[in-house]
């Protein structure tokens, strides 16, 4: 129990997120009207993948310089990518609903787009690098040594190119997402609560989905021990 | 003194086997003449904005071609002798230079056979030129990374092309972007901020690939 605060902590958060970011008031802006609320839901998605692929390359690069256990780090670093492309996912369908309404198509080829679309792509390649080494070692090292490739060269593309060019996000110029409830602070109290919520939940995914790796690959030595 | 070593050999080896060099230079002229003959009669839809995509596409695929070779299809045993002989800073090092000239050759070379060819829109033609050599830098910088990790993997061409393609998208936007400027001639002032993004993209990128190299190489 006393470990498991975070995963209380989370449900409690992303209920109250739901609630709250369904019921309380919104500021009224033309254009954004009701769909203001996707702030609790779309933008926490990309603050969650962001984070969940600094720790898959935390530990890629922990991998890289031999701490802890080899296969071990291994694991976390693609079980952290695994969960941040899920995530990225949700983030880019969610935010073609929201634009849907609120720019009348999903997709427009905004900057912010092309650069999560991007992005993935870099992470289905770490995917398809992984699955072409046949070595356990070596895929481990390899794939280690893109993924911090990969994380560096993602960064111009979705925190600096959209900064660069005129975007459609609300928000736009200066720190993007940002301004938009610069304007009203009656958005914060639910934002920030979501936002540590959705990444809280992501990492316990990511927690389980290692578990579960990890109960795989134990069968599997035990009935290779026969 | 090693690298300079390693540069010479790579220079001598593409001499005596031109065959290479050649293909790429085909492949460019072939590219080039398939747009050619199909906008003969309508070279007016080829303004800027088609010209610097049309540029991009087919340099980029030709850089793929050449940073490929730097790791892939190397005689068998070669990488257990420079294991032993030559640091893998140097050995990377000797690799980025020479796929930058190889990449600078090959862009400019293209550039002047889409100017025989198609037209030669460009007005600014020192950005343009700064431009080529930039985007030469940091393509073989990366290429070079990307073919040292595809050449230990199964099917190494495919997983060159799907690793590389992603990572540089980023700077092909931008080389595009700065292209349309030139085009257009904007001058200085207009393509400053996007030339500089490229030059710290760059320096981003070959910072990570000397981190990282050592240990691709290990393996």
């Amino acid at each position: 129990m006393k470990r498991n605060w975070w995963k209380i902590l989370s449900v409690v958060l992303l209920v109250y997120t739901v609630l709250a970011g369904l019921l309380w008031d919104v500021p009224r802006l033309s254009i954004l009207n009701e769909t203001i609320r996707a702030l609790y839901f779309h933008v926490p998605m990309w603050f969650t993948m962001v984070l969940l692929f600094v720790i898959s390359g935390v530990y890629s690069a922990l991998h890289l310089g031999r701490w802890g256990s080899a296969a071990k780090t291994d694991l976390f670093a693609v079980s952290f990518a695994h969960t941040g492309v899920a995530f990225g996912l949700l983030g880019i369908f969610s935010g073609m609903i929201w634009a849907n309404y609120t720019w009348g198509s999903p997709w427009h080829g905004d900057p912010k787009q092309i650069g999560s679309a991007v992005s993935l792509l870099i992470y289905l390649a770490y995917f398809v690098l992984r699955a072409s080494v046949d070595n356990d070692e070596q895929r481990a090292r390899l794939s280690a040594a893109y993924n911090i490739f990969a994380f560096v060269a993602m960064v111009p593309l979705i925190f600096i190119i959209p900064r660069m060019t005129s975007s459609m996000h609300p928000g736009n110029g200066g720190n993007p997402g940002f301004n938009m409830y610069d304007l009203d602070s009656t958005m914060r109290p639910v934002f920030y609560p979501a936002v540590i919520g959705w990444m809280l939940l992501g990492v316990w995914i990511t927690s389980l989905r290692i578990r579960l790796r990890q109960i795989e690959n134990k069968l599997e030595e035990y009935e290779d021990g026969f | 003194m090693n690298l300079f070593r390693l540069i010479e050999k790579e220079i001598r080896i593409e001499m005596a086997r031109m065959a290479v060099l050649a293909g790429l230079l085909l492949y460019l002229i072939s590219t080039v003449f398939i747009l050619y003959v199909s906008f003969q009669f309508r070279q007016n839809l080829l303004n800027a904005v088609v010209w610097s995509a049309l540029f991009w596409v087919v340099s980029f695929f030709a850089f793929i071609n050449a940073g490929a070779k730097s790791f892939i299809g190397e005689k068998k045993g070669t990488d257990v002798y420079y294991y032993w002989l030559v640091s893998p800073e140097a050995l990377l090092f000797s690799k980025i230079i020479y796929n930058t000239l190889l990449c600078m050759v090959l862009a400019f070379s293209g550039w002047l056979i889409f100017g025989l060819l198609l037209s030669n829109p460009i007005e600014d033609t020192l950005i343009f030129s700064l431009l080529i050599a930039l985007a030469a830098t940091g393509f073989s910088s990366t290429l070079t990374l990307m073919s040292g990790i595809a050449s230990r993997s199964g099917n190494s061409h495919v997983v060159m092309s799907v690793l590389s393609l992603p990572v540089v998208i980023g700077m092909l936007l931008n080389c595009v972007k700065i292209t349309r400027n030139c085009i257009d001639g904007l001058g200085w002032d207009a393509s400053q901020g996007h030339l500089l993004v490229l030059l710290a993209i760059n320096v981003l990128l070959t910072a990570t690939a000397y981190l990282l190299f050592p240990y691709i190489w290990r393996s």
